[in-house]
C-alpha cells in the first residue's frame, strides 16, 4: 500500500470503511494498524493513551468475520473514546494529574456497547481537565492542536475526539457534552458532532462533570456515520436512572439528502445572530438560510428571549454540580495523593491543590461559592428557575418550528495560547451551545464552509426532546447542500489536514 | 436553684433491614471481611451512578405511618457536602427540604403518664463507612458505607433523661414491629444524636449542645442526665455555654467536646441530579399502610381487654415483637387461660433468653409448643417445677424437634396425681418428721408447707402439691 | 458582586484547596467577573416559577432490593494511594 492509498483508506468514512470490510477488501487489522501508525506519527496530541490490545481486538474481529460471525456492520472498525469514559483495566485520566494513574475496575455502558458491536478501541483521547474548558488547553497532558491549523486550538472539552476524527486517526470517536463539549470542537475541527437528548445515551461510567447537563455524544466524519454511531449507543440503561425508556428509532431510515429539507420549518433565533457572533459566521449562516429556502424549507427568524440568561444559568448550575462531583478526589480511594503532609486535612488540601489545574480549581470555587449559605437562593435556585423558563421558550419555539438553526460557535478556532482578558470572556464562547444542555435537548453541529482564513464554521441544528431522527435528517440535507457548495472532502473546503 | 427546664430533641438513625445497600446491590450484612461488600457505586468511583433501592423508600413510608406521619407526595434526594474519609463521594446523599415523612408523633409513657412527642420528619440517607483508628493511621472500611438509613427527627418535646429512655425504647419497639430495622444497637443499627439545652421558665431557650452517635438506651439516658447537670453547673457558676458537638464516653460516664459547632453553612446542599424525584401516590401510601402490623399500643389494649391481663403484663409481653407474636400464637392454640402462656414468656423463657444471651427472635420453639406446655401445666399433668425443666430442655439443642408432651413422657416428668401413691408418700413423710408434725398439731398450721416440701422432694417434684397438701391435712387431722 | 480575597480564601477552605495570597487575589478578580454574569439572573422575573432540577421528566426510577456480588477486594483497593491488605489508610483522624 503506498502512502496515497493509505491516506485514502484513512480518510474513508465509517460507513465506507464498513463497506470495505463487508466486501473483504480490507481487514480490521489493516485499518487498525493504519490508525495506530498515524497516531504514532501525529503531532496533534489527540491521544492520551493508546490501547495495547487494539491489534489483538482487530485480529479477533477479522476472525469473526472470516467465520461469518460479525457482531455488527461496524465490527472491527477502529475508534477512540474521550478519556473520561471508564474502561476496565485501561487508564482513565480525565486529562488530570489527579487521575494520571487511575485504572478503573469497571467499564462505561457506552464503551461496553461499542465493544459488543465489535468496534476496536484504539485508545483514549485528550480533553480539557475533567472536561472543564472549551479548548482542550487545560489538559495535564498538553493541548490538542487543531488538525486544520496546528497553531489553533481544537476546541473542547472533547478536543481530542474532534481532532482524531479530523486527522483520520479514528473512524469515529466518542465525546461528552455538558455545554457544547462535543459540538464546539466538532465545529472547530470541521467534523460532525451530536449531543443527544439528556437521557438518550447512558452516562454510566463516564466521569461526571455536571450530572444534570452531561450527555454522551459521537463525533463523526459525516451525518450518516453519526446516525449509525448513535444507533449503537442509544437506549435505556438500567444502571443510569436518568436514562430514557423510549424506543430507539432507525436513525438511518430518514436520511434522504436535500430531499429531507422540503417543507421543513426552520426557526433562526435572533439571539444567536447578534453582534456577539463573528461576522463571517453570520454570513455563512445567512448563506445556509438562502440555500435551505431554495431546497424547499421554510425559514424564519424567531426569538427566544430567555436565551439571554442561558449562559448565566449554565455556569451557575454546571459549576455547582462540578464542585460537588469533584469532592470525591480526596487522595483516599484512588488518584493522586500529595507526597508530604501533616494529618488528614492537610493531606486532603495538598492533594487537591497539587493535582487540580487552575481551571478546575476556579470552577470548584465558583460552584462552592454559589452553593454556600446565603448565596444558594441568589444563584443556584435562580438558575434552576431560569432553566424552567428557558425550557418553556424552547417548547414554544418548537410548537412553530421543526428545528432551530444557529451558529455552533460565536467565533472560529482561536490561536493556541490566546490570552483572554478574564475567564468570563472564555466562558462567553459557549454562548450558542449551553442553552441546549440547560434544556436537555438534542443538537448537532456540522461543518458549513470556512472563515476567510480557512477555519471551519459549524452550524447547529437543535430539535425538541428525542428528535434525534429529525435533526439527523435535516443535517443530512444540510450536508448535501454543503457538498454542493463547498465541494468534496466531507463538506470541508480544501480538506487538507496536518497530521 | 434547680428551676431549669431541659429541652431535648433526638435525631435517631436506624439502619434499614434491606438485603442490599441503598444505591447498589452490595449486601448490608453486618461484619464480613473489610472492604468485601464494596463495588464502584458504593466506593464512589468516578462515573458510577446510584440507583435507589425501592425498599428503602417503602420502609421509610412504613416507619412514617407507624409514627403517625404525613407522607410527602413529592420527595427527592439532596447532596449534603462535607469531607471525611468515611464518606467516599465527599457528599452524603440525603434529603433536605422534601423528606419522605413529616409531622408525626410518638406517645411514650413515663411514670404512668402518657406524653406525646412530635416527630418533625423522617428521611432516607446513606450510612458512612467505618474508620478504624490505629496508632499511626486510620484504616477505612467501606462495607457499611451506603447502607440505607432513616433519620427520625423529633421535636424538642422531651424534658428528662427518663423521657429520652422511654422515647428510644418505644421507638425501637415500633421499628422492630414494623420490621424496617433490626435495631441491633450493639451493631450500630440504631444510633441517636441528643440535642440538649436548658432554660428557666419564661426565658428563651438556652444554648444547645449535641451528643453524637450514642448507641445504647442507657447511654442515651446517662449522657442526657450528665449533660443537663453539666449545663446547670456551668450556668449556676455564672459561666456561659457554647454550641458544641460532644461525644459521650460510656465507659467513663462523661461527655467531651468533639468540636465547637460548625457553622450551618459548612454543609452545602443541592438536589441530587442522579436520582429522579420520588413521587408517592395516596394509593401507594394506603397499600403500605395495609401491611402495617398491629403496633405495641394496640396489642397491649387487646391483651387487657381480650385476656384480662394487667397493664404490667401487657407492657412486658409487648416489649419484644417476637415474644408478643409467640404469645399470640400460643394463645390461639391453648385451651387454658392466656395468663398461663404469658407467665411462661415473662418467667422461664425470659430468664433463659437472658442466661443464654439470646435475642427474643431466637426462642428455639414456637407458639404450638408453648400452648402444649401451658395445657399440660393448667391440666395439672406437670408441676410448675417440671414445667420449668421442660422449658429448659426446649432450649437445649438435643431436644430439638421434640414437643413438651414428648419430653415429659421421655423424661418421666409427669405429675403424680395418683391419690394412693401420694397418700403413701405423705404417710412416710409424717412418720419421718415427728417434730414438724408436733408443731402442726400444736397449732403452727404453716408447718404443713414444710411437709409438702418433703413430699415434693420425695417424689422428685412430680407430686401434685395441692393434692399433697390436702392429703396431709386429712392424715394429720384424723 | 465584588468578591474579596477573604471570600475566596473562605470558599477555598470549604472546597479543601490551598491558595497562595497571589492566587487568592487573582481568583477574587476572576470570580468577580464570572459572578458578574451570573448576577444577570437577578434581572429575571422568577416570581412563581418552579425550579427545574432534572432535565428529563422522569420519576420513581428504582431498583429492586436484590443483592449483587460485590467486587473482589484487590480490585477495590487497587487504586488506593495508601492501603494495607484489607483497608485504605489515611493519616490518623482524630475525632
Ligand atoms: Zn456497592
Amino acid at each position: 500500500m503506498d502512502n496515497m492509498q493509505k491516506q485514502e483508506l484513512a480518510s474513508l468514512t465509517l460507513t465506507q470503511a464498513a463497506g470495505l470490510l463487508a466486501k473483504g477488501e480490507a481487514s480490521s487489522s489493516e485499518l487498525t494498524k493504519l490508525m495506530l501508525d498515524r497516531i504514532a506519527a501525529s503531532n496533534n496530541n489527540a491521544y492520551i493513551t493508546v490501547n495495547a490490545e487494539a491489534m489483538a481486538a482487530a485480529e479477533a474481529a477479522d476472525a469473526r468475520r472470516r467465520e461469518g460471525g460479525s457482531l455488527s456492520p461496524v465490527d472491527g472498525l477502529p475508534m477512540a473514546l474521550k478519556d473520561n469514559f471508564c474502561v476496565r483495566g485501561m487508564k482513565t485520566t480525565c486529562a488530570s494529574r489527579m487521575l494520571e494513574n487511575f485504572v478503573p475496575p469497571y467499564t462505561a455502558t457506552v464503551a461496553e456497547k461499542l465493544a459488543d458491536a465489535g468496534t476496536v478501541l484504539l485508545g483514549k483521547v485528550n480533553m480539557d481537565e475533567f472536561a472543564a474548558g472549551n479548548a482542550t488547553d487545560t489538559s495535564y497532558f498538553g493541548p490538542t492542536k487543531n488538525p486544520r491549523d496546528p497553531k489553533r486550538v481544537a476546541g473542547g472539552s472533547s478536543g481530542g475526539s474532534a481532532a482524531a476524527v479530523a486527522e483520520d486517526t479514528a473512524y469515529f470517536t466518542m465525546g461528552s457534552d455538558t455545554g457544547g463539549s462535543v459540538r464546539q470542537p466538532a465545529a472547530f475541527c470541521g467534523v460532525v458532532g451530536l449531543k443527544p437528548t439528556y437521557g438518550r445515551v447512558s452516562r454510566y461510567g463516564v466521569v461526571a462533570f455536571a450530572s444534570s447537563l452531561d450527555q454522551v455524544g459521537p463525533l463523526n466524519k459525516t451525518v450518516e456515520d453519526c446516525a449509525l454511531t448513535l444507533s449503537l449507543i442509544a437506549g435505556r440503561d438500567p444502571r443510569d436512572a436518568s436514562s430514557l425508556p423510549n424506543p430507539v428509532p432507525d436513525y438511518l431510515a430518514g436520511l434522504k439528502g436535500a430531499e429531507g429539507l422540503k417543507g421543513l420549518r426552520v426557526g433562526v433565533p435572533k439571539e444567536y445572530m447578534g453582534p456577539g457572533i463573528q461576522a463571517e459566521i453570520r454570513e455563512n449562516v445567512k448563506k445556509l438560510i438562502a440555500d435551505l429556502q431554495t431546497a424547499g424549507a421554510i425559514v424564519e427568524e424567531c426569538s427566544l428571549p430567555q436565551l439571554e440568561y442561558a449562559l448565566s444559568a449554565y455556569y451557575v448550575i454546571s459549576s455547582a454540580e462540578f464542585s460537588s462531583n469533584l469532592g470525591r478526589f480526596d487522595g483516599v480511594k484512588y488518584g493522586y495523593r500529595a507526597k508530604s503532609y501533616d494529618g488528614y486535612d492537610d493531606m486532603l488540601r495538598r492533594t487537591r491543590s497539587e493535582a487540580f489545574g487552575d481551571e478546575v480549581k476556579r470552577r470548584i470555587l465558583l460552584g462552592t461559592y454559589t452553593l454556600s449559605a446565603g448565596y444558594f437562593d441568589a444563584y443556584y435556585l435562580r438558575a434552576q428557575k431560569a432553566r424552567t423558563l428557558i425550557m418553556e421558550d424552547f417548547r414554544r419555539a418548537f410548537s412553530q418550528y421543526d428545528i432551530l438553526l444557529t451558529p455552533t460557535t460565536p467565533v472560529t478556532a482561536w490561536p493556541l495560547g490566546t490570552a483572554f482578558e478574564d475567564p468570563s470572556k472564555v466562558y462567553a464562547m459557549d454562548l450558542c451551545t449551553v442553552s441546549v444542555n440547560v434544556a436537555g435537548l438534542p443538537a448537532i453541529s456540522l461543518p458549513w464552509g470556512t472563515d476567510r482564513e480557512g477555519m471551519p464554521v459549524g452550524v447547529q441544528l437543535i430539535g425538541p426532546t428525542l428528535s434525534e431522527d429529525r435533526i439527523l435528517q435535516a443535517a443530512h440535507g444540510v450536508e448535501a447542500l454543503s457538498l454542493h457548495n463547498y465541494g468534496e472532502g466531507r463538506g470541508q473546503k480544501g480538506g487538507g489536514v496536518h497530521v | 436553684m434547680s428551676d431549669y427546664k431541659a429541652v431535648i430533641g433526638l435525631e435517631v438513625h436506624a439502619e434499614l433491614d434491606t438485603a442490599s445497600k441503598i444505591y447498589c446491590g452490595c449486601t448490608t450484612a453486618f461484619g464480613g471481611e473489610e472492604n468485601t461488600h464494596v463495588c464502584p457505586v458504593c466506593l464512589g468511583l468516578p462515573g458510577a451512578l446510584p440507583l435507589l433501592n425501592e425498599k428503602v423508600v417503602e420502609f421509610c413510608i412504613k416507619a412514617g405511618l407507624a409514627l403517625n406521619c404525613k407522607i410527602n407526595n413529592y420527595s427527592r434526594q439532596d447532596r449534603k457536602h462535607y469531607f471525611y474519609p468515611d464518606l467516599p463521594k465527599s457528599f452524603q446523599t440525603s434529603q433536605l427540604d422534601l423528606p419522605i415523612c413529616y409531622d408525626g408523633y410518638l406517645d411514650i409513657e413515663v411514670n404512668g403518664q402518657t406524653k406525646r412527642i412530635g416527630i418533625t420528619r423522617i428521611h432516607i440517607e446513606e450510612d458512612a463507612g467505618k474508620l478504624i483508628h490505629g496508632l499511626t493511621g486510620t484504616r477505612v472500611d467501606y462495607n457499611r458505607g451506603a447502607t440505607g438509613l432513616i433519620e427520625i427527627v423529633s421535636e424538642p418535646d422531651l424534658s428528662s433523661p427518663e423521657e429520652v429512655y422511654a422515647y428510644m425504647e418505644t421507638l425501637r419497639q415500633v421499628l422492630l414491629y414494623t420490621g424496617v430495622s433490626n435495631c441491633k444497637m450493639e451493631e450500630g443499627s440504631l444510633r441517636c444524636d441528643v440535642n440538649v439545652s436548658i432554660h428557666k421558665e419564661g426565658e428563651p431557650f438556652g444554648v444547645r449542645t449535641e451528643m453524637k452517635n450514642i448507641n445504647s438506651l442507657s447511654a442515651a439516658k446517662a449522657a442526657t442526665a450528665y449533660e443537663i447537670k453539666r449545663q446547670k453547673q456551668v450556668l449556676e457558676e455564672g459561666g456561659s455555654l457554647f454550641q458544641a458537638t460532644l461525644r459521650w464516653d460510656d465507659a467513663k460516664g462523661i461527655n467531651y467536646v468533639m468540636r465547637v459547632k460548625e457553622h450551618a453553612d459548612e454543609y452545602y446542599y443541592f438536589p441530587e441530579p442522579d436520582i429522579m424525584p420520588i413521587v408517592i401516590s395516596p394509593e401507594k401510601v394506603e397499600a403500605i399502610r395495609a401491611t402495617l402490623p398491629e403496633l405495641p399500643k394496640a396489642r397491649q389494649q387487646r391483651y387487657k381487654e381480650q385476656y384480662g391481663l394487667s397493664d404490667y403484663d401487657a407492657n412486658i409481653l409487648t416489649v419484644s415483637k417476637a415474644l408478643s407474636d409467640l404469645f399470640d400464637q400460643a394463645v390461639a392454640e391453648c385451651q387454658g387461660p392466656a395468663k398461663a402462656c404469658a407467665n411462661f414468656i415473662m418467667g422461664d423463657i425470659t430468664r433463659l433468653l437472658n442466661e443464654e444471651a439470646l435475642q427474643p427472635e431466637e426462642v428455639p420453639f414456637g407458639g404450638k409448643e408453648l400452648a402444649e406446655l401451658a395445657n399440660l401445666a393448667s391440666q395439672g399433668a406437670i408441676s410448675s417445677s417440671a414445667a420449668s425443666k421442660v422449658v429448659e430442655m426446649l432450649f437445649q439443642p438435643e431436644f430439638a424437634g421434640k414437643g413438651p408432651k414428648a419430653i415429659v413422657e421421655e423424661q418421666n416428668l409427669g405429675q403424680v396425681s395418683d391419690q394412693g401413691a401420694i397418700k403413701a408418700m405423705c404417710q412416710q413423710v409424717i412418720d419421718a418428721n415427728p417434730k414438724i408434725v408436733e408443731d402442726y398439731r400444736g397449732g403452727k398450721k404453716q408447718a404443713i408447707s414444710a411437709l409438702v416440701g418433703q413430699v415434693m422432694k420425695a417424689s422428685k417434684g412430680k407430686a401434685n402439691p395441692a393434692m399433697a397438701n390436702q392429703l396431709l391435712e386429712e392424715l394429720l387431722g384424723s | 458582586m465584588e468578591i474579596t480575597k477573604e471570600t475566596v480564601l473562605k470558599v477555598a477552605g470549604l472546597a479543601k484547596l490551598d491558595l497562595t495570597e497571589a492566587e487568592a487575589l487573582r481568583l477574587a478578580h476572576e470570580m468577580g467577573k464570572i459572578v458578574e454574569f451570573a448576577d444577570k439572573l437577578s434581572e429575571m422575573d422568577l416570581e412563581g416559577v418552579m425550579p427545574t432540577t432534572h432535565a428529563v421528566k422522569m420519576e420513581n426510577v428504582f431498583r429492586d432490593d436484590e443483592m449483587q456480588p460485590s467486587y473482589p477486594r484487590e480490585e477495590i483497593l487497587a487504586n488506593g494511594p495508601e492501603r494495607d491488605e484489607a483497608c485504605f489508610v489515611v493519616p490518623k483522624v482524630v475525632e
